[in-house]
């Protein structure tokens, strides 16, 4: 049996050491992708991303406790964390907060590096998703730090995005960050029995909103999306009008992204994380949205390989020797940098 | 050139797992290695206290390391590492090297090497040691 066929029978040994020839992008890990890709598709990727210290591995953990519980789904945990620019090595730690998960055969938990990529992390992960996808996994979680745009390049990954908020983490400041708080689907503020909880809330809906005057404004995934004026944007509202919001969402294709508490150690407020990732999943699904987000998700795909391709094939026609001296003369400003891709690309087919 | 090769976060990595098993809560020896691991290079899943040799064997497997590193101070080493290279070789994982830090007397040592520990390590061994012998143990197969 191949190494492909192996992960398709359910070998778990093949499973975890395929994850580690993707994860290099060795030879057998690509032929063995080729192989497994007619078999991915179905399952369902989840991105939960946020600064440190705000809870993600623990609310990942709650998450996934909570559907092994309620759905018959197995789940895969893929928890990235950062490298060191300078010796290349890494402590990943989020498997600590996941110990109630150990001894459940339906969960598998890998930890990953960011190994110095920056698009390459999205490239990367994306490869394990579709390994676990082959293997049968219905469920994946991607969490990651939300500290840069390679971050927001593996949400884009997932079919619905967690950003994760915490009170009394420099919230304004946090809140500000809206390229992070854009490609949120659900926001959840985190250990919400901590002070500072409304006003964490309050900065999140305010980043969000965009006073307008003849009615209100929301930004979601760089577009401006109308609101009517009467609607509710809070989850929160004990009196509010849920059916209203619900009928608004299923009526028009228009996600609002709900702001959620949580907290994570006891598992307050999970159930309603669970039942709204739902929710955005039906809205993909009724809208057309989760076929153009796979669409695009592949797109960004193809293009991370074809870059690659093309810098390997460029590296293969230009010596060393060239390349080097051509750098020579940029760094004595005999040469910019633009007349030098010139030089080298020059009389290579690209 | 910039191959992506030559830049370190690129090179091959070896993965270790660092586990406290049992029920001894102290951990600071752990962190340590951890830490001069993560500088030599090496990628530590740190699984933190109180694990049992079966959650220790399952994390060596989702994660696929090269090396299992434990940290056992509370003398329960010779109950505990036959149990969990018991489980790393049931599960098929016969190529993982694994090293115990902690309190061990030496007279114990020649039995641990036998169930198939690769190297012992007392207090004040150097983390300049452990890293050489976990990349000489790796590269040799």
């Amino acid at each position: 049996m191949t190494l492909a066929q192996q992960v398709l029978s359910g070998d778990r040994l093949a499973l975890t050491r395929l994850l580690t020839q993707v994860e290099n992008d060795s030879p057998e890990g690509r032929a063995a992708l080729a192989d497994l890709f007619p078999h991915t598709g179905r399952a369902q990727l989840i991105g939960v991303t946020g600064a440190p210290g705000t809870g993600k591995s623990s609310l990942v953990n709650q998450l996934a406790l909570h559907v092994r519980k309620t759905q018959n789904k197995r789940v895969a945990i893929v928890a990235v964390d950062p490298s060191s620019p300078f010796t290349g090595g890494a402590v990943l730690g989020d498997r600590v907060r996941m110990r109630d998960l150990s001894g459940d055969s339906g969960v598998f938990i890998r930890s990953m590096a960011s190994r110095g990529s920056l698009g390459g992390l999205a490239q990367a992960t994306a490869t394990l998703t579709q390994v676990f996808d082959a293997a049968g996994y219905d469920l994946i979680l991607i969490e990651t730090v939300g500290a840069g745009q390679s971050e927001v390049d593996v949400a884009r990954l997932a079919h619905t995005t967690i950003v994760v908020e915490a009170p009394g983490l420099g919230d304004d400041i946090q809140a500000i960050k809206a390229g992070i708080l854009e490609i949120a689907d659900i926001l959840v503020v985190n250990k919400a029995d901590r002070p500072g909880v409304e006003n964490t809330e309050k900065a999140l809906r305010s980043t969000l909103e965009l006073a307008h005057p003849t009615g209100r404004v929301y930004r979601h995934h760089g577009q401006y999306v109308p609101v009517a004026a009467s609607v509710s944007l809070s989850d929160n509202d004990e009196g509010g009008d849920s059916s209203l919001k619900q009928s608004t969402q299923s009526d028009t294709s228009l996600w609002i992204p709900p702001i959620l508490r949580t907290i994570s150690t006891d598992g307050t407020g999970i159930a309603e994380v669970v039942e709204a990732i739902e929710r955005h999943v039906a809205h993909l699904r009724q809208s057309g949205d989760w076929t153009a987000r796979e669409r695009a998700r592949l797109e960004s795909e193809l293009e991370a390989l074809i870059e690659a391709a093309l810098m390997s094939r460029f590296r293969e026609d230009v010596s060393t020797e060239k390349y080097d001296e051509v750098l020579e003369r940029v760094l004595s400003r005999k040469l910019s940098p633009s007349e030098a891709v010139k030089l080298l690309t020059n009389g290579t087919r690209v | 050139m910039a191959d992506k090769k030559t830049r370190p976060e690129q090179w091959r990595k070896i993965r270790v797992l660092v586990a406290k098993p049992g029920l001894d809560g102290h951990d600071r020896g752990a962190k340590v290695v951890a830490r001069a691991l993560r500088d030599a290079g090496m990628e530590v899943i740190y699984t933190g206290l109180r694990q049992t040799p079966e959650m220790i064997a399952e994390a060596a497997l989702q994660e696929d390391v090269d090396v299992v590193g434990l940290s056992i101070l509370s003398g329960a080493h010779m109950a505990l590492a036959p149990r969990i290279m018991e489980l790393l070789k049931a599960n098929g994982q016969t190529d993982v090297k694994v090293f115990i830090g902690g309190i061990v007397p030496d007279e114990d040592i020649p039995r641990l090497k036998e169930v198939g520990i690769t190297g012992v390590y007392g207090p004040g061994a150097s983390t300049e040691d452990i890293v050489k012998d976990i990349r000489a143990a790796v590269s040799n197969g």
